[in-house]
């Protein structure tokens, strides 16, 4: 019983960040039609541009703060203006390639600056806590609790003010949107910007725990796509519930059928979901015009 | 006119000669094929740079036999499919010999090959089944599992007096190779392996692992992990208040697993084929020119680079001739003394099958440290 918690706690903090990265995938494709091929290396690289900072002294808030904000202009701003909007008037699937390919070039750009592991400072110091006799490390709840604030606060944004409404607008239909007058460019330009930031906040979480390395992104990417799928790809919801499925799914998985299979087991479950509940667990079923 | 043809033949004659001992002094080729990126860029620079260091010290003194050596670096990204298509690239190059690949699984691949073109390989791999398939052109830098595997079974049985052991290990051919045979040398000294943890490569939760280890009360555990994850095992264990004797081979206590790990590394017993923290002045001056060359401390892959390239020098010496098809006959059963060969850092001798034997250590992690406390003597072959 113990170990049980202990895998469903230490689940739900890598489902968590899981999450945080597969909502990105949602807000973009709701918003955009993009599905971002480079997500995964979006969680890698802004580790590299807090690790300096921290490295030089700069305190652990502020170069977190930086870096997120370095993340929406450049992985946020950056992408949608140089690489989206030049693509996307071609279609979906040149944006997928384009987004591969960004994908290496981020990956190989990193190498050649550094290709080995780097540590990386967690949140809070290692302590541990005691709940129906697991001990838990305080790093894994502390993950949990950072990216449940940043969902809520994302769930707020989008429920509870005029921009999020109109941003909601614009992802269920944006040519009447944009009939309403809202302005669907600036709304889209802020799902970017969003998930620049979401992409940043879950760097910071997941690289204490596997370090910050060139090829993180690969684990990371792979994960939430199948996350944002699971608990449905048009949803916020859906991506969170994915999120954090797989990362328990994945634990208990590999602790109780076959550690031999654990990257197996999250495709099952993608399959099963496919197969039985196309939209996802949590998704909208979409109907097609034709 | 007779005079003229004389003195034309003379001149024709000493042009040729100077073309021949120019083609005597023509440089020795080697193609080095390694994980220059991917999740071996560690292992693949180290490598390569030892291999660089090599050549550069050994070109300043004038070469092998007069001849410079050469090197041509290419990336295999990790995979060993990559491996493949370098290695026929490789071959047609025609090259002395062929250095790497490090990963057991690309020397797999590679090693057929480079045996059907009669190139000898000397590689970095370690699993055990690699020079058990009768390849003659196949040479290793480093320790087979074979090797390894009962020091550190024995190593377990004296130290911690175990009853039951838990082996975490890579899960690809390399990491389940050496979870068999440690398996089997355990079982041979009455040790039981109560939990079989393998894992992935850039795996990102350890926790299911440990709590099969927190179930299986095991009395000390085993990790034959890459880099990365033996850190990221250490750090789970740490982070969930686990107490458990570690013991480790090579890759557990290098600098980098330690420096990841961080206090999580502390006390870890390891056995080390190969480590610049011996108190070997060899070993030291290599450490030295390395540091002073790339500016970071090498670990064994970095060593083992070094030793491809000596050991092409050591052969081609006693040989007395760049002769190829004489590299792999002579090496095979050859002694190569630390005294006549200072480059080979440590006397070595190589089996029949191209593995090698020679003194080993038994390392402890102090204070963020490797300790060496004590060194084993070589095996017979």
């Amino acid at each position: 019983m113990a170990n049980l918690v202990n895998l469903i706690i230490t689940g739900l903090a890598t489902g968590a960040i899981y999450a945080l990265v597969a909502i990105g995938f949602t807000l973009l494709w709701q918003t955009s039609q993009t599905i971002n091929f480079a997500q995964g290396d979006f969680v890698m690289l802004p580790a590299f541009f807090m690790l300096p900072m921290l490295h030089a002294g700069v305190p652990y808030w502020l170069a977190i703060l930086i870096g997120v904000i370095l993340s929406m202009l450049i992985l946020g701003y950056g992408y949608k203006k140089l690489l989206v909007d030049p693509i996307r008037k071609h279609g979906v699937l040149p944006l997928a390639i384009a987004g591969m390919a960004l994908s290496i070039f981020m990956q190989e750009g990193v190498k050649n600056y550094t290709a080995e592991a780097h540590v990386f400072p967690a949140l809070i110091p290692n302590l541990d806590f005691h709940i129906f006799g697991a001990v838990v490390s305080a790093q894994s709840i502390a993950v949990v609790v950072v990216a449940l604030a940043v969902v809520i606060a994302l769930q707020w944004l989008l429920n509870k003010t005029l921009v999020g409404h109109q941003m909601q607008a614009t992802a269920q239909n944006s040519t009447v949107a944009r009939l309403l007058g809202i302005p669907v460019e600036r709304m889209v330009l802020y799902t970017f910007l969003i998930n620049g930031a979401l992409v940043a906040i879950a760097s910071a979480l997941v690289s204490p725990l596997i370090f910050a390395k060139f090829s993180t992104g690969n684990i990371m990417g792979m994960a939430a796509f199948t996350a944002a799928i699971v608990g449905g790809f048009n949803q916020v919801r859906g991506a969170i519930a994915g999120g954090l499925l797989l990362g328990v799914v994945n634990n208990i998985g590999s602790a109780y059928i076959s550690a031999q299979y654990r990257d197996a087991i999250p495709l099952l479950l993608l399959i099963l979901v496919i197969l039985f509940r196309p939209q996802g667990l949590m998704g909208r079923a979409e109907e097609r015009t034709v | 006119m007779k005079l003229l043809k004389f003195a034309g033949l003379m001149v024709a004659a000493s042009g040729l000669a100077s073309v021949a001992h120019a083609a005597d002094k023509s440089p020795i080729a080697m193609q080095d094929i390694a994980e220059l990126s991917g999740g071996g860029a560690t292992v693949g620079t180290h490598w390569r740079d030892g291999i660089d260091l090599a050549i550069r010290d050994i070109n300043k003194a004038g070469g092998v036999l007069g001849h410079p050596l050469t090197v041509v670096h290419a990336d295999t990204a990790s995979s060993a499919g990559t491996a493949r298509a370098l290695m026929l690239k490789a071959i047609d190059a025609k090259p002395y010999v062929i250095l790497g690949p490090g990963y057991s699984g690309s020397v797999a691949v590679t090693g057929p090959m480079a045996a059907k073109a009669k190139i000898p390989e000397i590689m970095g791999g370690e699993a055990e089944g690699l020079t058990l398939k009768g390849n003659d052109y196949l040479f290793r830098t480093s320790f087979g599992q074979q090797s390894t595997m009962p020091k550190v079974a024995k190593f377990i049985q004296d130290h911690w007096k175990a009853k039951s052991v838990a082996v975490a290990y890579v899960n690809n051919d390399f990491g389940k190779d050496g979870k068999n045979e440690v398996e089997k040398d355990l079982k041979a000294l009455g040790i039981n392996v109560v939990a079989d943890l393998p894992s992935e490569a850039g795996q990102v939760d350890f926790a299911s692992d440990v709590s099969k280890i927190k179930a299986a009360k095991p009395d000390v555990l085993f990790i034959y992990d890459n880099e990365e994850e033996s850190a990221n095992m250490m750090k789970e264990l740490g982070r969930e208040g686990v107490k458990i004797p570690i013991m480790g081979e090579t890759t557990i206590a290098g600098q980098k697993v330690i420096d990841l790990a961080g206090k999580d590394a502390e006390g870890i017993y390891c056995h080390v084929g190969l480590t610049t923290d011996a108190d070997i002045p060899a070993i030291q001056k290599f450490r030295k020119e390395f540091v002073d060359a790339y500016h970071y401390v090498p670990d064994h892959n970095g060593m083992k680079g070094w030793l491809a390239v000596q050991l092409v020098k050591a052969v081609t010496e006693k040989m007395g001739k760049v002769d190829q098809a004489d590299f792999a006959k002579t090496l095979h059963g050859m002694t190569i003394s630390a005294k006549t060969d200072p480059g080979i850092l440590m006397t070595v001798t190589y089996s029949k099958t191209g593995d090698l034997s020679r003194e080993s250590f038994l390392v402890h992690v102090e204070n963020g440290k490797q300790k060496i406390v004590q060194i084993l003597p070589p095996l017979k072959n």
